[in-house]
């Protein structure tokens, strides 16, 4: 690997190294331009570093301290974080979905939410290539949307749960598919096919699983670029001339600056706010590309409810990856009382999160939560991944508590609005049918989950109604950009990371072009 | 104990027959090895304070009989030692040891209060009384200094004491999963499928065939 002095200026200082930060960084680095990838993780080598251990690969989750609060409190950890390099992609389920079209435009075309800068047609370019790139496994024909290319590679064969959830369709007259996934199923490159260990929230010990780590952080390397480790970014460096020179960065417990000529700041709705609030000086005192007043406002999350039931058949979910099957019925279908969408997926949860699942939803400790459990291969769920909408209230500031670098906490809060609600209401519905159709037992909800991230640097039209424009630039710094889930104004009814990722291969594109012509 | 936890469901099935097979790579081995071999000792909590927490393991997850138990109190303890944090503290949470060590001292103060004795003195119906008010929130002692404590449940005693039995292989095996499985994994995936290397369930009349294919499990 190619490495850099810090008094070298490069001409990128990426901040993270996940499904925002990856691409950008290989981008950039293939267009010719010095590059270093900061991350706050470690860089893990998958056949030796990762257990098949639920407990153990929770070292790669963002742990460190955070304050939660509001009506709906976000859950932190490992469906919203990560902290190694290639980001949450390491332990993502994998499900690469596109947006509906429509959801580009859901202010003036669905009438909610707020408009993207981009186009959907120019989008579904960059999804095909998103899905190249890390060679998503998928069905032959997708049941909805505009007609897409053919997936790289075949759809994997579907589990037990994922059964049940086709059945369940089936009886209600839904479409379903085979899930579009990121692991592959035929050897490609240095990854073997998957082995179907069901480990895949946890980290892929074979490398079958497209994560950041066999994809674009490969690439990058190849094309001179760097990639350091163990080093958490506390603050962007000014120069007097109001363009950024640089990061301050803690590695070996030193501080130290990299000097750069452009920043990309690739660390998800909660750190990249934190970051850029942290990085407020005399000329921006509340904080850095903030002059909207709108860095860390609108937080998403997604819906992640839940029906469960029991089968009378061993379903054993927890083999093969844990959403083989979905349904996109409710995001193409438009008669209902209520904005936005949702998908369901089948679920294959391990036996630590089928005991939190458990004890979350039904309140059960010693004796009555061993005799639960004792059904664990018979469980069956099915999750939805849905649409929440923006809401200024909820955010993203810096507590007064600090971490162990010394830097200013998060202050996460969120609460969920009246439409919010209604989505889940009607998807609990829906699934608790849909389980009622298969024939499963003892069918209970679990209505407190969310899991991904989005908005809090939101992209847009005008300085005053956005943080960066459509080439994830921040308006106040032109040598500044953004790029990672935190630049979603909306964040639609499915799983986000092919979004981020096709978003990100097109700034590389659009910041190779700018640079190239002198206009950073 | 009192009552019968976990029942033979899967009869002679060992998660840790696989081990040495094709199911474990060796950073699983290295893992599992080092929690296995933790001592139920103290090394972060007081001596009073490690005996209120070993009661409250021992009610809020009792442990099977004919299974190596899991040294519950032990884990949380090591895991305070290492001042790990989740990720995120709720409205109300301090830092997780001094959460604990409230929360410990909270319930030896209600004991002493209303029995005259510290909680790990208490009879077991007594200590699941007052397990259950922190459960649903009712609990309540000047000694939380505010804590809430259905936060604390579900936060700490829930995620720290309930999430460490269901990552020892004796919970694995109680409730017949697979376990471990890099890099072999897994070939039978749809319904009602098994292979050779999962454990078989127990159903009435067929004890002795499941206990004779998990005795194969490897």
């Amino acid at each position: 690997m190619r490495q850099f002095e810090d008094h070298d200026a490069v001409d990128f200082a990426v901040v993270g190294t996940g499904a925002g930060g990856g691409p950008v960084i290989a981008g950039l680095a293939e267009q010719g331009f010095s590059v270093v990838g900061f991350d706050a993780g470690p860089y893990f080598r998958p056949l030796e570093d990762f257990a098949s251990d639920e407990a153990e690969q929770e070292k790669l989750y963002w742990n460190d301290d955070r304050i939660s609060e509001g009506a709906n409190p976000l859950v932190m950890g490992g469906k919203n974080s990560g902290k190694s390099v290639g980001g949450s992609t390491v332990h993502f389920a994998m499900v690469s979905l596109r947006f509906r079209p429509e959801w580009f435009k859901s202010r003036s075309e669905l009438g909610y939410g707020a408009d993207w800068p981009l186009d959907w047609r120019e989008m579904w370019d960059w999804y095909g290539r998103a899905e190249k790139a890390l060679s998503i496994s998928g069905p032959i024909t997708y049941p909805w949307g505009p007609k897409r290319p053919r997936y790289p590679l075949r759809a994997h064969p579907i589990n037990g749960a994922a059964q049940l959830l086709a059945r369940g369709a089936e009886a209600m007259g839904y479409a379903w598919t085979e899930t579009p996934l990121a692991t592959v199923s035929s050897p490609k490159g240095d990854s073997h096919p998957c082995v179907y260990r069901g480990f895949c929230r946890f980290g892929c010990s074979t490398n079958a699983k497209q994560s950041q780590l066999v994809t674009f952080i490969p690439r990058a390397l190849a094309a001179g670029a760097e990639i350091r480790d163990l080093a958490m970014v506390g603050r962007i460096e000014m120069g007097r001339d109001g363009r950024v020179s640089g990061v301050h960065y803690v590695r070996d417990g030193r501080w130290r600056v990299q000097r750069a000529r452009a920043v990309v700041v690739a660390g998800y709705a909660i750190e990249t706010p934190r970051l850029l609030l942290n990085s407020a000086n005399d000329r921006f005192p509340d904080g850095l590309a903030n002059s909207s007043g709108l860095v860390g406002r609108n937080l998403m999350s997604q819906s992640n409810q839940a029906a469960w039931g029991y089968m009378d058949e061993p379903v054993r979910a927890y083999k093969a990856p844990p959403s083989t099957t979905i349904t996109e019925h409710w995001n193409y279908e438009d008669r209902k009382d209520f904005h936005g969408g949702y998908c369901w997926m089948a679920q294959g949860p391990l036996p630590i999160e089928a005991m939190t699942i458990i004890t979350g939803s039904k309140g059960l400790w010693g004796a009555a939560l061993h005799e639960e459990m004792l059904r664990y291969n018979h469980l069956a769920g099915l999750k939805m991944v849905g649409e929440q909408l923006p809401n200024e209230n909820n955010r993203v500031t810096l507590a007064d508590d600090t971490d162990q670098y010394g830097l200013r906490i998060p202050r996460i809060t969120y609460s969920w609005g009246d439409n919010d609600k209604a989505l889940i209401g009607h998807a609990l519905d829906q699934m608790s049918l849909s389980l009622e159709h298969v024939g499963a037992k003892d069918i209970w909800r679990q209505d407190n989950d969310m899991n991904h991230l989005a908005g809090t640097a939101r992209m847009g039209f005008t300085p005053r109604d956005s943080v960066i424009d459509a080439d994830c630039r921040s308006w106040d710094i032109p040598n500044l950009f953004i790029c990672d889930g935190s630049v979603f104004p909306t964040t639609g009814g499915v799983n986000p990371s092919l979004t981020i990722t096709a978003i990100a291969m097109r700034a590389a594109e659009r910041i190779g072009q700018l640079a190239r012509r002198g206009e950073l | 104990m009192t009552e019968r936890v976990g029942g033979g469901r899967y009869p002679g099935y060992d998660v840790l027959s696989k081990r040495d097979g094709q199911s474990w790579n060796d950073k699983t081995r290295e893992v599992i090895d080092a929690r296995l071999a933790v001592d139920s000792r103290p090394a972060f909590f007081s001596a009073d304070e490690w005996k209120t927490l070993v009661a409250l393991c021992d009610r809020v997850m009792p442990q099977p009989e004919g299974r190596p138990p899991a040294p519950l109190a032990a884990y949380v303890d090591r895991q305070l030692l290492k001042g790990k944090t989740k990720g995120y503290r709720l409205a109300g949470m301090p830092q997780p040891g001094e959460a604990w060590k409230r929360a410990l001292a909270a319930l030896d103060e209600v004991a002493q209060r209303r029995h005259g004795r510290t909680f790990a003195l208490l009879t077991e119906q007594d200590q699941d009384a007052m397990l259950a008010q922190m459960a649903e929130g009712s609990f309540e002692s000047d000694v939380m200094r505010g804590m809430p404590p259905k936060t604390f449940w579900t936060s700490h005693v829930i995620h720290d004491v309930v999430g460490a039995y269901y990552a020892h292989p004796s919970a694995w095996s109680e409730i017949g999963w697979g376990g471990p499985a890099s890099p072999r994994g897994y070939v039978r995936l749809g319904l009602d499928q098994r292979d050779a290397w999962e454990p078989e369930e127990a159903t009435p009349g067929h004890e002795e065939r499941a206990a004779r294919e998990n005795s194969h499990v490897r």
